[in-house]
């Protein structure tokens, strides 16, 4: 279900129409792995894509990696097979690009629906998650985030946004902030996931640290990528300190603690652990067990 | 089902496989390049032979060039090429799949 916490740092694109990036892109470890069959196919090569994707659902194991597949959009040709193909390879998550309203995110899902009783899928097994990449975007994302249960995130598309918006991206990420709140705030609101924006410049590690940075300080789940070997650098932001991990040690041995007295109330030191506290503590564990800085047990693992 | 124009499918990066469909008049033949033809010559042929086998097709002339692609790709490539050469791009036929 779309309320289900699943650590989503990193969503890797990988062009569906490349054999070779599409039969190892589970080797990367990210969290997500995006098949492009939009952006990275050309016109003439868009049902090639379609079907080496699918085949390659059907056959290569991507171990515990979210599947999702950037679609083309309701304005073409392609939407339609895509959606069918898709839904028939069992993806976990179809991503509509330059989305703008509720309605595009409703006939997605009736489409969808309409595949998933084609072939024989289980109602509702799709998920769906929106690509912002207008002002209109940005301006209607609190109903997008909202519009099917099926929805398990948004995200932030720079370039054509900030053309839209009669600019272009900075270093500095300024004519980024109203957008990426906005979009953070609908889907913190909606219960669902925020990705940031892809950073294209690979020989600017300190630029793409910088934006990372930020994005991690905002409260974003994590980012869309353009190449594996930015996986390793969002997870090192992402990674939590040995402070934080003890200190949610701490916090998880008191909730425990309270459980076998029976106590409705959780206390660490002497004073009351609220909610957004064990939430967090559950959070740190969850990104410290995916740093491989805990083992099975909890236990911190001194580097 | 006979083919109805030539078409072609692939690339020849790397992992990927190119083949060529055109009309053909005695059974399905083939003229294949590949590195490693010793060992998967036979593999390669039969699986594209079951793909056109799934959409009717008995005579074509079926042109491979290799590039060590996986049987998921060398499947997904003939199908591609066989809706093309079939006119079915547009209207792909689902059932085969």
């Amino acid at each position: 279900m779309a309320t289900e916490e699943r650590l989503r740092r990193t969503m890797m694109f990988v062009p569906g129409n490349n054999p070779a990036m599409v039969k190892d892109a589970g080797i990367f470890g990210a969290d997500s792995i995006m098949f492009d069959l939009e952006d990275a196919v050309s016109l003439d090569e868009k049902d090639a894509a379609r079907y080496l994707v699918y085949q390659a659902l059907k056959t290569v194991d991507y171990g515990d990696a979210e599947l999702v597949v950037r679609i083309n959009g309701l304005d073409t040709p392609f939407y339609q097979n895509d959606i069918k193909a898709m839904v028939k390879a069992g993806i976990d998550v179809i991503r509509l690009p330059k989305v703008e309203s509720v309605e595009m995110i409703q006939t997605l899902e009736k489409l969808v629906i309409e595949a998933e009783k084609q072939f024989g899928r289980e109602i509702g097994s799709t998920q769906l998650m929106a690509a912002i990449e207008s002002a209109r975007g940005v301006v209607n994302a609190n109903a997008i985030a909202m519009a099917s249960t099926r929805m398990i995130g948004i995200a932030l598309s720079a370039e054509d946004y900030t053309t839209d918006m009669k600019t272009h991206r900075y270093p500095d990420g300024q004519e980024l902030s109203y957008a990426r709140n906005v979009i953070l705030h609908a889907a913190r609101a909606a219960g669902i996931a925020a990705f940031d924006t892809v950073f294209t410049d690979l020989n600017d590690e300190a630029g793409f640290y910088r934006e990372t940075e930020l994005i991690h300080q905002l409260g974003f789940d994590g980012k869309s990528l353009i190449n594996p070997r930015q996986i390793d650098m969002v997870n090192k932001v992402y990674e939590p300190s040995q402070q934080e991990i003890l200190n949610a040690q701490n916090v998880i041995a008191a909730i425990e603690e309270a459980r076998q007295k029976g106590s409705g109330v959780i206390a660490m030191n002497g004073q009351m652990v609220d909610r957004p506290v064990v939430l967090r503590a559950e959070r740190v564990m969850r990104l410290a067990k995916a740093n491989h800085l805990v083992d099975m047990e909890g236990n911190y693992i001194e580097k | 089902m006979e083919i109805k124009k030539t078409a072609m499918a692939g690339t020849l990066e790397s992992s990927d496989v190119q083949i060529m469909l055109s009309q053909g008049s005695d059974g399905i033949t083939f003229d294949l390049v590949s590195d490693v033809a010793k060992q998967f010559d036979d593999a390669i042929k039969a699986t594209i032979t079951a793909v056109l086998a799934l959409y009717g097709v008995d005579n074509a002339e079926v042109k491979v060039v290799d590039k060590g692609a996986l049987d998921m790709v060398i499947k997904a490539r003939a199908m591609t090429a066989v809706q093309r050469a079939l006119d079915l791009a547009d209207e792909p036929n689902w059932e085969v799949m």
